[in-house]
Formats: C-alpha cells, structure tokens, sequence
C-alpha cells in the first residue's frame, strides 16, 4: 500500500523514515533563521520606503502650486 | 489650534484663510504620494495640482479640525483612479514600469538601492502600491488608510503584508541578477512574481 502511493525510492525503509525526521527537525530552527532575517530585510525596506518619501517631501515645493492657491485665493475674493 | 469649536465657528474668508494655510503645508506630502502612484514626476506634479484644486473647491465639505492629510490624499487618491480609468493606456504604463524595471536589473553598474526600491514598487498592483506607501511611508495608521482606500481595515492590512512580501521578493530576483546569474532568470522572476501578485487581487 505504502509502496503505491509514494514515488521516491526508500521512502518507507527505516533509512527513509530517519531521514524524514531529520527534515522536520531540522525545519522549526530554519524557519526561525528565516524569520529573523525576513524582519531585518522588512525593516531595511521600510526604512528606504520612508526615505524615498521623505525625499519628494524635502523637494522645494513648484511654484505652480502656491500659484494655483493664490488664483482661488483672489476669486474667491471676488465672489464675496 | 487649540479648539476645535472655535474652528468650527470660523466662516467666510477667515475660515478660507485657515483652510488655505493647512492646505499649502500639505502640499509636499501630496507630490510624494502622487509621486509614489504614478512613478513619474511630471504625471505626479499634475496629479497632486489637480488634488490640490479639488480639495480647494471642496473647501466647504471639510470639517476644521479633522484630518486633513488623509481627506487630501482621499481625494487625490480618487483623481487618480478617475484619470486612469478614462485612459486606456494604465496597463500599458504598468508594462513599461515592469520594462525599466527589467532594463535596470540587466545593468549591474546602475542600481542604486533607492532607485531599486522605487522599481519594485513600479511593479506591483496599484492597491497594493497605495496600501503600502500610505502605512509605510506616509505615516497612516491602518484605519486612516483604509478610509483613503474606501475598503475595510483587514484589506489594507492584506494588501499591505502582500506587497511587502512582493517588493522583498523583487528585490532579491534584482540581486540574483547582480550575483552573475543569467539576467533573464532575474527578468522571469520579476515578471512572475508581478503576474502572480496581480491574479491575487
């Protein structure tokens, strides 16, 4: 029954079942490593998204913009 | 200001006045988040004037004292939308934004981490590009996004898990190709990965 439902070789050999526990030991502390390093990388790329931000923030704002305001400003004067 | 009453009482040009001051200090804010969804500056600077025109004129709706940055941003987060709704060319633009993503890759003297960064956000759906830089770099807590957005807090908190997991994966596909392995394995990484994140929406 064994045999017909998995497709690796020795798979169902005692070296077999030795080796499948080796891996799932072995992956709590991989997965741990992984994580720690993912939040590292996370926090690395937050960082550089907040500066990339930041730097459009510190840009001199075009003085079309403060126009536009002063437009709506003396319209709206009129209106009144 | 210390009351909100006392803004509240605030009518005609003295209210204007008010509404005008916390405006312009906005102004930088909104040319990064435009900057941010379109990729490109000039497209940016006439989304954000066009926001910011908007906002003007829809003075009289904003309550005095409430968050101005985020009813800003909701608006110009809208314009957007609308702009690229009524143009056939979004999809294209997002191809040519994976297309110097994939140029940029290809050249292992170029890449700057920023310029990278930038690149990779090119490349992701917009919703999940908007949800990331409104929590990541604008400052916003997950509620206040998800009013910009009009979606439900949870979806942010999805979207903005989904692209930073994207834009990570991005990354390390642009340094395989900088490792000397083949540029085009880098390439099919990236466009996979966007393919994939995209048909995830």
């Amino acid at each position: 029954m064994k045999r017909d439902i998995s497709s690796k070789d020795g798979e169902n050999t005692p070296n077999g079942v030795d080796r499948m526990i080796d891996q799932q030991s072995s992956r709590p502390h991989v997965a741990a490593e992984n994580s720690d390093e993912a939040r590292l990388r996370q926090r690395a790329i937050g960082v550089k998204l907040r500066q990339m931000f930041d730097e459009v923030v510190n840009e001199p704002v075009p003085d079309e913009f403060l126009e536009i305001l002063r437009r709506a400003d003396s319209s709206s004067g009129k209106e009144r | 200001m210390s009351a909100s009453e006392d803004l509240s009482t605030l009518t005609g040009a003295a209210r204007d006045n008010v509404f005008q001051k916390d405006l312009v200090t906005l102004i930088p804010h909104l040319r990064a988040f435009a900057r941010t969804l379109t990729g490109n500056a000039t497209q940016a600077d006439d989304l954000a004037q066009d926001a910011l025109i908007k906002a003007w004129d829809a003075r009289a709706s904003f309550q005095l004292g409430t968050n101005m940055k985020a009813w800003t941003f909701m608006i110009l987060r809208n314009q957007f939308y609308s702009d690229k709704r009524r143009s056939w060319r979004s999809t294209q633009l997002d191809q040519e934004a994976a297309e110097r993503t994939l140029v940029a890759v290809d050249d292992p003297e170029s890449p700057v981490a920023l310029d990278e960064l930038r690149q990779a956000m090119a490349v992701l759906p917009a919703e999940q590009r908007e949800a990331l830089i409104l929590v990541g770099a604008g400052g916003f807590a997950y509620e206040e996004a998800a009013e910009i957005c009009g979606c439900a807090v949870g979806t942010v908190k999805s979207r903005v898990s989904r692209a930073r997991k994207a834009v990570q994966g991005i990354l390390e596909a642009g340094a395989y190709g900088r490792d000397g392995r083949p540029a085009d394995e880098a390439m099919g990484n990236i466009l996979s990965e966007a393919e994939r994140l995209s048909a995830a929406r």
